[in-house]
């Protein structure tokens, strides 16, 4: 089929630019690692019951780092399409036979792939400072990290193609990526909070899409957390997947 | 029937405040092999036009045939058959990523037009030798010089030798030297390989070299097509100036006899004619004034540019608004942007 060829081939090219700067790969790795060791050993001094009896402080830490290097990693991918677009290369493409949404598409397919490489290596870095998980909650995880990529990536080179420029775009992600982080309760449990904090996360749909992936590295696969988690993350990736082709599908982009 | 036919192509911008109509009404017809120029001055519908020709803007009315398919039922069919080469200048830049290798870019458009990849090979080999970009296959985007990124973006655009190129601004930006090499390259297009191209430019010398026809538009409509020669033609004839020693006043009265002068000014010694095809009239002329007796002192034939045409048909000149980059970013391409708020 033409799109799944086109988006291979978009895939590819992007895969290319961005093997030729790997810097941002690392960098992108570098704020959780440093989570990671700086401030997951203060964790494991907290009492067992504070992170709901993991046993493991890191099997608490890491899901919660795999995402907040998902959100940071695929909200920020729309500065590229800005630069992409300012370069006269998305209306190069748009001229040509090539399927407009595969332009979008594969840039997104690379984004995950980027980002469950970024996830493997900070898994086995947490494996490192003592982190125990199932295999199979790994892999879960990676699904997890997957969904949410796609769904992000999608909505913020849409989000970056409508607003055409950087000024106007890095504040607009922070002001929606920051609240959501905090409310996700990646660094401590959000059930330690006063009631109104735990209403309020409710909100944030990565906060079921951490608490599955919790329970994943407990060894508990099938509960209503995990449904929930589940069903948040396929929704996040639909629904961002749709809004954002509908934007490189139109035809004055 | 020619390859490019648009009948009352007409594009309306509608922001929050008003509605803007950039293109009111265009009709085009371009037959095969032509260089066709589309001149006008920044904001009076060049872009806007290009940009719904080459499928990456719907018209609000209007219809159009493009190398042969329907512009409003199979802009994929128009996209599969034309080259288009983005301005390289302004808000948006040709199309190029600088952090590519030259000959990723070629191989990458070649996919882009599905060619196989031996075609593609073959192609972007071509075109290398064709285009001056030996030796830079393996240089990254960003190092090349205007002129060479220039012929890339060119080369890009026809990898997959489309019948039909569209260049926007292809030389806005670049020297003198790099300009009139692309000319030739523009000229080649056409006489080896029989492309036909529509270019855009704010060059007059530009149309007057390279171009079979010019359209002018102005405020969304085109307001004269014709050959270059054509349109100086009809605007206004050329100017003979003459000096002579005394007798001017004389010498004014018998040529203002003659047929071929249309309008003749006296002044110091000097006589300004405007006649109709000056190099024919100035020996007649010259033959008058001898037989009389009257002796010269010298002579000189001005002819009208497409400044003059330009002038004449849109109440402004081209050179006022020159096509350096600071006059682009303040009073230019308020089109695409506006066509992005959309």
């Amino acid at each position: 089929m033409s799109f799944i060829r086109d988006t291979l081939m978009v895939f590819r090219r992007q895969e290319r630019l961005a093997l030729r700067n790997p810097a941002w790969v690392i960098i992108g790795l570098m704020q959780p690692i440093l989570y990671l060791a700086l401030f997951g050993p203060l964790l494991t001094r907290l009492p067992a019951a504070t992170l709901g009896n993991t046993g493991n402080a890191y099997k608490f830490f890491v899901p919660g780092l795999l995402i907040q290097l998902g959100l940071f990693g695929s909200t920020f991918v729309g500065f590229a399409i800005i630069s992409d677009w300012r370069a006269g290369v998305i209306e190069r493409f748009r001229v040509t036979p090539v399927s407009r949404l595969a332009i979008m598409a594969g840039r997104v397919l690379r984004d995950v792939v980027t980002l469950v490489v970024q996830a493997a290596v900070l898994v086995l870095a947490g494996v490192a400072f003592g982190l125990r998980a199932p295999v199979a909650a790994v892999f879960i995880g990676f699904g997890f990290i997957a969904l949410v990529a796609i769904g992000l990536a999608s909505v913020s080179y849409a989000t970056g193609l409508l607003v055409k420029s950087e000024d106007t775009f890095a504040p607009l992600v922070n002001t929606v990526v920051l609240p959501l982080l905090l409310l996700s309760g990646i660094f401590l449990p959000m059930t330690l909070g006063p009631g109104w904090l735990q209403g309020i996360a409710r909100i944030s749909p990565f906060r079921y899409i951490i608490d599955a992936m919790r329970e994943a590295y407990q060894g508990q696969y099938f509960n209503t957390i995990m449904v929930e988690g589940i069903a948040v993350a396929v929704g996040v990736a639909v629904v961002f997947l749709w809004l954002g082709s509908r934007v490189f599908l139109r035809e004055n982009a | 029937m020619g390859i490019i036919e648009a009948r009352g192509l007409a594009r309306t911008f509608k922001s929050r405040k008003r509605a803007v109509e950039a293109v009111r009404g265009v009709d085009l017809s371009v037959g095969d092999g032509e260089i066709v120029g589309f001149l006008g001055p920044n904001g009076a519908g060049k872009t806007t036009t290009l940009r719904m020709l080459t499928t990456l803007l719907t018209p609000t009315s209007g219809t159009a045939t493009v190398a042969g398919a329907d512009l409003l039922g199979d802009p994929l069919g128009v996209r599969k058959r034309i080259g288009y080469v983005p301005q390289a200048i302004g808000q948006t830049m040709g199309g190029t990523d600088p952090n590519c290798l030259v000959i990723e870019e070629l191989l990458d458009q070649a996919g882009l037009y599905h060619l196989r990849t031996d075609q593609a090979r073959q192609r972007a080999e071509l075109l290398i030798g064709q285009l001056d970009l030996s030796g830079l296959e393996r240089r990254l985007v960003k190092t090349l010089s205007g002129g060479q990124r220039r012929r890339l973006e060119i080369a890009l655009g026809l990898v997959h030798q489309p019948p039909l190129v569209f260049l926007d601004e292809p030389t806005t930006g670049l020297d003198p030297q790099s300009r009139s090499n692309l000319w030739e390259h523009i000229g080649r297009l056409r006489s080896d390989l029989g492309t036909t191209v529509f270019l855009t430019t704010h060059y007059l010398e530009e149309a007057d070299v390279l171009c079979d026809r010019v359209f002018i538009i102005d405020h969304g409509v085109i307001v004269a097509d014709g050959t270059p020669d054509e349109l100086k033609r009809r605007i206004s004839g050329d100017v003979v100036t003459l000096r002579v020693t005394g007798e001017d006043a004389a010498a004014g009265k018998l040529l203002a006899d003659q047929a071929v002068v249309r309008e003749i000014t006296v002044a110091d010694g000097t006589l300004k004619l405007t006649v109709e095809r000056g190099e024919q009239a100035l020996p007649a002329l010259l033959r008058v004034l001898d037989g009389a007796g009257i002796t010269l002192e010298s002579i000189n034939l001005s002819r009208p540019t497409l400044d003059d045409v330009f002038l004449t048909l849109t109440g402004r000149s081209l050179r006022d608004d020159s096509p350096g980059q600071a006059s682009r970013e303040s009073a230019g391409e308020l089109e695409p942007a506006a066509a992005t708020k959309e």
